[in-house]
């Protein structure tokens, strides 16, 4: 596909628009729970800036990186803990 | 380790970054802007996800890394070419997160790697972050910040069709709930916790500024087909695995709301933590702790400065006017400072109008039942938090605000939940009615403020131990948190 970047997103393939976050991709591709919290409990993205790490995934394997302030690059590999 | 040397650093590349990287490169003196968003323009000045497609408009050739005015927002953009034209450099993906020495700040990027800026002057404009303020499900996945989720459709999440309830205080409600039906959402409703004939007083006192009544004039015009409820706030969000219902208390009554999305948050805090690690004083307001300055936006450590949002929430006007003052006087520029400080003193009385209209209601301490988890990193519960006199010892006896967002979440929260001002009368929630913290004994004795105000400690953000190493220290042990006066800390005025 012309202009999309293509991904990876726990063994599924998905395009997305130059500029979309991984954080946005993973939202639109599933539910907003991208991870669970040390008790179990689903989360998912709260701030969208940076500072609540509720959105935090694998990514090319940087474990922990804060999917909301990282823009999706052809070829990327994202690995959540839902 | 990189090591960069410059006259000036600013931290934050948001409009009062901007404005002072602009003014202090135009003062002469070389100016490296740090931001940890991979764009420019701050939160305010964010830029769409579909601008990302435009080509290239400028890239600095001194630019370390990708072009950051690619994928800008056109005022952020205009403020990057004013700076640029002077040799401004940009560095954008970098978060602070130490600053061993006030001349001496270690960053690391998106890939890990460290570097060290060493600048005589450094100007800080660290923004402000949303307040949240925990009640029954709150930790729900879709139930996100107001600028929160604004921040996640411009990067690119699709809200079309979605049904979304807005909640909590100021005009960023109505602004987003616009901006959300401009992408094709479902806006259910408005959730206002101020009262009507508050916001009523200050929406008269708009015609000192024409400008802001043509805007609230755009955005009641926009939003007349949505409900809008005053007096009004969240008091449960439930949902299998995600929100999907909104209990709301509105004034006597009770409604509830379908929903996919529950956008919430109760006003703005100043970003502090960099500062106050920087040993530069704070003072008790009504935003919460802000950083102390004086009229050329110095803060107590006297090559540190500091403008926009941390030394009180104003908006961008009042950013952009505190960044020429802050840039200007760090290069010495005083006169110039001078013209920009009568443009900030105007900007700051809307300010303060906005924060007497919108003030959080005493009642809305009463949201957290006994099980509902206030520390979200560590999953702690009111019950466990509110047991303990000190948020010290919160932290020491229950791990609140210790983990990775180290109580940027909480420690908000937590300042308004502890502060012990009385309810005011008849203003009971429908949660619950057992006391809060400002009524329970052992809070009896405790400080106005609130919890705030805790010890700052490196690294401000999680970051790789083999970091730390590289950066050649060990800052949890040998951080000095008033460091020696350094041979540039005495300048003239």
């Amino acid at each position: 596909m012309e202009n999309r970047l293509q991904l990876t997103i726990d063994g599924r393939t998905v395009w997305v628009a130059p500029g979309t976050t991984v954080a946005a991709a993973w939202v639109d591709l599933h539910a907003p729970a991208i991870r669970r919290s040390v008790a179990g409990q689903p989360r998912g993205p709260l701030c969208g800036m940076g500072i609540c790490y509720e959105c935090r995934a694998t990514v090319d394997g940087h474990p922990h990186t804060r999917t909301c302030q990282t823009p999706c690059r052809d070829g990327m590999t994202i690995t959540t803990d839902r | 380790m990189r090591e960069v040397r410059c006259d000036v650093l600013v931290v934050g590349a948001g409009p009062a970054g901007l404005a002072a990287a602009a003014a202090a490169a135009e003062g002469g003196q070389s100016v490296i802007v740090l931001d940890e968003n991979p764009h420019l323009g701050g939160q305010i000045w964010r830029p769409q996800a579909a601008e990302a497609n435009q080509p290239s408009r400028s890239v600095s050739p001194r630019a370390a890394a990708a072009p950051p005015s690619a994928h800008a927002h056109r005022r952020a953009h205009a403020w990057h070419q004013r700076a640029q034209k002077r040799g401004v450099i940009f560095e954008t993906g970098m978060t602070l997160f130490d600053a061993p020495r006030t001349d001496h700040l270690l960053a690391v990027d998106a890939a890990g790697q460290a570097s060290a800026f060493s600048a005589q002057q450094v100007i800080l404009a660290t923004g402000a972050a949303e307040r949240f303020l925990p009640f029954p499900g709150w930790t729900l996945p879709g139930v996100m910040g107001v600028g929160g989720l604004q921040a996640m459709v411009k990067g690119g999440m699709a809200v079309r069709g979605k049904r979304i309830l807005l909640a909590g205080t100021g005009p960023l409600l109505l602004a987003v709930a616009a901006f959300l039906l401009d992408h094709g959402a479902h806006v259910v409703g408005i959730a206002e916790q101020a009262s009507r004939a508050a916001v009523r007083r200050f929406g008269t006192s708009l015609w000192r500024h024409p400008n802001k009544l043509v805007q609230a004039a755009r955005l009641f015009t926009r939003l007349r087909a949505v409900p809008l409820l005053h007096d009004a706030w969240p008091t449960q969000a439930e949902g299998f695995g995600r929100v999907e219902q909104v209990r709301v208390a509105a004034g006597d009554r009770c409604q509830e709301f379908d929903v996919d999305l529950l956008a919430c948050a109760f006003g703005l805090v100043p970003r502090t933590e960099l500062a106050r690690l920087m040993g530069c004083a704070t003072q008790s307001h009504i935003d919460g702790e802000i950083v102390a300055v004086d009229r050329w936006q110095r803060t107590t450590v006297a090559t540190v400065w500091c403008a926009g949002e941390p030394t009180g929430i104003g908006g961008v006007d009042l950013a952009v006017a505190e960044g020429l003052v802050a840039g200007y006087a760090a290069s010495g520029a005083f006169k110039r400072a001078g013209r920009a400080a009568r443009r900030r003193d105007r900007a700051r009385a809307f300010a303060e109008r906005l924060d007497r209209a919108y003030a959080l209601r005493p009642a809305l301490r009463a949201l957290p039942t006994d099980a509902t988890v206030v520390c979200r990193c560590e999953d702690v519960t009111w019950q466990a938090i509110r047991a303990q006199p000190t948020i010290r010892q919160a932290k020491l006896q229950t791990r609140c605000g210790m983990g990775p967002c180290q109580g940027r979440i909480c420690g908000p929260a937590l300042a308004f939940l502890t502060r012990a001002t009385p309810a005011a009368p008849g203003t009971a929630t429908q949660t619950t009615t057992r006391p809060t913290a400002a009524t329970t004994s052992s809070h009896a004795a405790g400080p106005s403020t609130g919890w705030t105000g805790d010890r700052v400690r490196p690294p401000l953000v999680p970051v790789a131990v083999n970091v730390l190493i590289g950066a050649g220290q060990a800052p949890l042990a040998n951080h000095q948190p008033s460091p020696a006066p350094s041979r540039h800390q005495e300048i003239s005025l």
